[in-house]
């Protein structure tokens, strides 16, 4: 892939994602339009209070899962993997299910760390058995993956219908920008750190996923780039389960669709994976308030559909030579 | 210097390398050879500390690789292992590149470029530096990870059956490169062979290993005999001369 | 001669009806009773149609860590009603008659595995390939169906939330009659054809050797499993690895794949963990509707575990 066509590539990429940002800041069941926003307040303030934090968290957390997806199939080396098939998510979830339980009154941000934990608890445990799995059969990680995940998911059903908090645990697992609002959503700014983390050791990342013997060949600190991903990959997936609960596919599909497209370089690509889950994201939260005008389908719903479409498509569709 | 002190490995209960001491001096092509589970692969892994140390010592140019930072010992030594399944989607060149990573960390400058082409060059992959690995055979991708080691450009070089997927033409264009590189840059070459001819034909020394141990250490001319030979391998290959070259025939009548 | 391992079996499925039945019996017995001998058929039928797909789905595919639910035969149960709501429009299709509609579903459902999982199924493609597909398709009607419920009803919470786990607490009972002509109809060709599927067991090739028509067999057989399939996901809702859990229970108690006696093992084992789980969860720990979120887990484990031994053979 050339400089000049990916400079394009990140471009157009963008441009698209510009679009869909002043699409989706009008898109709701209140009228926002230009004229209205010259003249009164109210307009303003919808925007500003929840349109536009909607918006905003919809692209930290579209960017946030696609870097995370993207990290984990590099240091997995296994193309089908991401923090909702991987019981990362999952793990998030027992944990904010844990901290609401011992304590009710526990801050966002403090729900946020404990989900942290545990969603490196549990991907840590994950990452320990799929890496014995043969790798002549890539299939079996992902697919074990998505077992792990539903059984922890049983778990956190069970304790959470012990004690009555089965309403939070719908909240949380499947992912709604609709409760969105400005002050409930600044968390996820924690996720865009990441990426441009991430966007830093881009290289070390690329090598990883060449192996572990070659990385150590080329001197790169094998453990601790081990638990450098591993540690933004849960906190983006803790902080997104926090925020707007589980958002299936977006880590899965978006490194995937943009590897065919540019390759695995990842300082090239890393900045486009970001700004596609962005587009992805963005597209299908409207996309779900659309559908049932002026009721909302959640996002989580619209990207199950989608995003499972779309994986059908890359795992059924051999890979284009040439 | 490759100091090798002492060296044991086991895994659970299978011992895989017995008390192993050799030195491989700086310059030449030192080729180690000997029946599958000798553990030469074992060994090339400890020297570059791809597997941890678990008794004895080995040292290169002095810098023990069980302290010794592995930024540092990119720099010294760089290691071609068997199994290089390669998933990425990369270029030749990016793959070639990253070769550079142990000296500019990813910001390629003027010297790593002309290093990177050197290296697609020397290993005939000029003409295919654009195209994506999965779109090479088996062969070419062999070569582009040899050339991507060489491009690390460090004194030593560990090959582990870097013949593997290369026809009789590419192996043989590929060890005479070795050999050149070797003459010319007095590069530090060390490779396991599993064809014995090869190893007689382009190696300076030949250590053989069989079960753990070293049980020949020797120029070719020493080892590329009947006797040797029968002893590491533990059946009859006689070996001719042609033209003053001692050829093994490991073909049983 | 019967098998002593199905006999002790058959008691103690016999102690957890009995159980189900008297345990902690107040009020007005004739009215409790009949209403605990529906709720009894009903979990004995469900136990089987689960039990019977899933062995007979196993043998056909030559796979033992396979379920028609997780190679997403039950989400394709979902997926006709969605297009029977699509067809019909929502509001024709919530006045229908319930066992007009679970006939019209059972012959969709058949249709759709023969359409879909039959071609998958003679690709031979990687299992593991398979298997992933399986789940992805799974979770894709999952997501389909709360789609199609919000867009019908915007307002219903309850129906969008779409268990994704059995309940074996409130049975549609409605369709205990039809469910059990076809859980009988398929029981009496399974023992039926108990031999034939030893043979099938053995795999494509050898079964062809052997006489047997493989086109023929895996139709009959997967047309078989689609029915059993809709009985159970259309009484209780999805039940992804419980046919594991007890297909792995019972292998365990009688240790052989002959049909003759691992389908009613099967079976016994899975009224066993029904019945029995109903009766202890209901009684003892005075929350009976966690039963299929336990048996889940424990099946999502065996799974696990089945799926680790296996590949590192």
């Amino acid at each position: 892939m050339s400089i000049a066509a990916n400079q394009i590539g990140v471009l157009l990429a963008t441009l698209v994602l510009a679009a869909l940002f002043l699409v989706s800041l009008g898109v709701g069941a209140g009228d926002v339009t230009l004229f209205g926003l010259w003249h009164g307040t109210a307009e303003l303030d919808l925007l500003a209070i929840s349109r536009l934090p909607r918006t905003v968290a919809v692209v930290l957390t579209g960017a946030g899962l696609a870097i995370a997806g993207l990290i984990m199939q590099a240091i997995t080396r296994n193309r089908f993997v991401e923090p909702s098939t991987a019981g990362t998510a999952q793990s998030a979830e027992l944990g904010i299910l844990i901290v609401t339980l011992l304590w009710p009154a526990a801050s966002l941000g403090f729900k946020t760390l404990a989900a942290s934990v545990t969603a490196l608890l549990g991907t840590a445990f994950f990452l320990m058995t799929a890496h014995r799995l043969p790798p002549t059969q890539p299939f079996l990680v992902p697919l074990f993956g998505l077992v792990y995940g539903s059984v922890l998911g049983a778990v956190a059903t069970l304790i959470a219908w012990q004690l009555d908090l089965l309403q939070y645990l719908s909240i949380w697992s499947s992912g709604d920008f609709s409760g969105v609002l400005r002050g409930r959503y600044e968390l996820l700014w924690i996720g865009a750190f990441l990426v441009v983390a991430a966007w830093l050791v881009a290289d070390r990342l690329t090598i990883m996923a060449l192996g572990r013997d070659a990385s150590i060949g080329l001197g790169i600190d094998y453990a601790r780039m081990m638990q450098l991903g591993l540690g933004i990959i849960s906190v983006i997936s803790a902080v997104t389960v926090v925020v707007v609960g589980v958002v299936p596919f977006v880590g899965l599909v978006v490194p995937n669709l943009v590897s065919r497209l540019m390759g695995d370089n990842l300082r090239a690509t890393l900045p486009v994976v970001a700004v596609s889950g962005a587009i992805l994201l963005l597209a299908c939260d409207i996309l779900g308030r659309l559908i049932r005008f002026p009721y909302e389908i959640p996002v989580g719903t619209v990207m199950g559909i989608v995003g499972a479409l779309l994986f059908l498509v890359l795992i059924f569709q051999p890979r284009v030579r040439g | 210097m490759i100091r090798i002190e002492n060296v044991s490995l086991a895994f659970g209960k299978t011992n895989i390398l017995k008390e192993i001491s050799v030195s491989i001096p700086k310059g030449g092509i030192t080729a180690l050879i000997g029946p599958n589970g000798a553990g030469k692969s074992s060994l090339l892994g400890l020297a570059a500390r791809l597997l941890p140390l678990q008794a004895g010592d080995i040292s290169v140019d002095n810098l023990s690789v069980s302290s010794t930072s592995g930024k540092v010992l990119a720099k010294k030594i760089a290691i071609l292992r068997q199994d290089n399944h390669v998933g990425s989607r990369l270029t030749v060149r990016e793959l070639v590149g990253f070769g550079r990573f142990p000296h500019s960390h990813g910001h390629l400058t003027e010297n790593d470029h002309r290093i990177i082409d050197e290296s697609l060059r020397l290993f005939g992959l000029t003409e295919m530096s654009e195209r994506l690995l999965d779109t090479l055979s088996g062969g070419q991708r062999q070569r582009a990870l040899v050339a991507m080691a060489y491009c690390q450009d460090t004194d030593y070089l560990l090959l582990d059956e870097p013949l593997n997927n290369l026809d009789m033409y590419f192996a043989s264009e590929l060890m005479k490169s070795l050999r050149n590189i070797a003459d010319t840059r007095a590069k530090t070459i060390v490779i396991v062979l599993h064809d014995i001819n090869y190893a007689g034909s382009f190696a300076d020394r030949i250590i053989a290993m069989k079960d753990g141990q070293v049980v020949a250490d020797g120029k070719p001319a020493d080892i590329m005999t009947e006797t040797a030979l029968g002893g590491i391998y533990g059946f009859n290959i006689p070996v001719i001369s042609v033209g003053g070259q001692p050829i093994a025939l490991p073909f049983r009548r | 001669m019967i098998d002593r391992r199905l006999v002790f079996l058959g008691a103690l499925a016999l102690a957890c009806m009995v159980a189900f039945m008297t345990i902690g019996l107040r009020g007005n017995l004739g009215f409790v009773l009949s209403l605990r001998a529906i709720k009894l058929i009903a979990l004995i039928e469900v136990g089987i149609a689960i039990a019977v797909s899933t062995v007979v789905f196993q043998t056909v595919t030559a796979n033992r860590i396979l379920t028609p639910s997780i190679m997403g035969i039950d989400a394709l149960y979902l997926f006709a009603q969605i297009l029977l709501v699509f067809l019909l429009g929502g509001l024709a299709y919530t006045s229908l008659d319930a066992k007009l509609k679970f006939g019209v579903e059972v012959v969709a459902l058949m249709a759709l595995s023969l359409g879909l999982i039959l071609p998958m199924l003679r690709t031979r493609l990687d299992m593991g390939f398979l298997l992933l597909v399986g789940v992805v398709i799974g979770v894709l009607f999952r997501s389909l169906h709360s789609l199609i419920a919000r867009v019908i009803d915007p307002n219903d919470f309850a129906v969008a939330q779409a268990s994704s786990y059995a309940n074996f607490n409130d049975i549609n009972s409605e369709l205990l009659t039809v469910a059990s002509l076809l859980t009988l109809a398929a029981l009496v060709f399974v023992w039926h054809a108990r031999h034939v599927l030893d043979v099938v067991a053995l795999g494509r090739d050898t079964a062809i050797g052997l006489g047997i028509n493989w086109t023929r067999t895996q139709v009959a057989c997967l047309l078989l499993v689609a029915s059993l399939v809709a009985v159970s996901t259309a009484l209780v809702g999805p039940v992804a690895f419980l046919g594991l859990l007890f297909v792995a229970l019972a292998e365990r108690i009688v240790t052989t794949r002959r049909h003759s006696i691992l389908i009613p093992a099967v079976a016994l084992v899975a009224i066993i963990v029904l019945v029995g789980g109903q009766t202890l969860f209901q009684h003892l720990l005075g929350n009976s509707s966690t039963l299929g979120v336990v048996v889940e887990f424990a099946g999502g484990v065996v799974f696990l575990i089945l799926l680790w031994r296996g590949s590192r053979k």
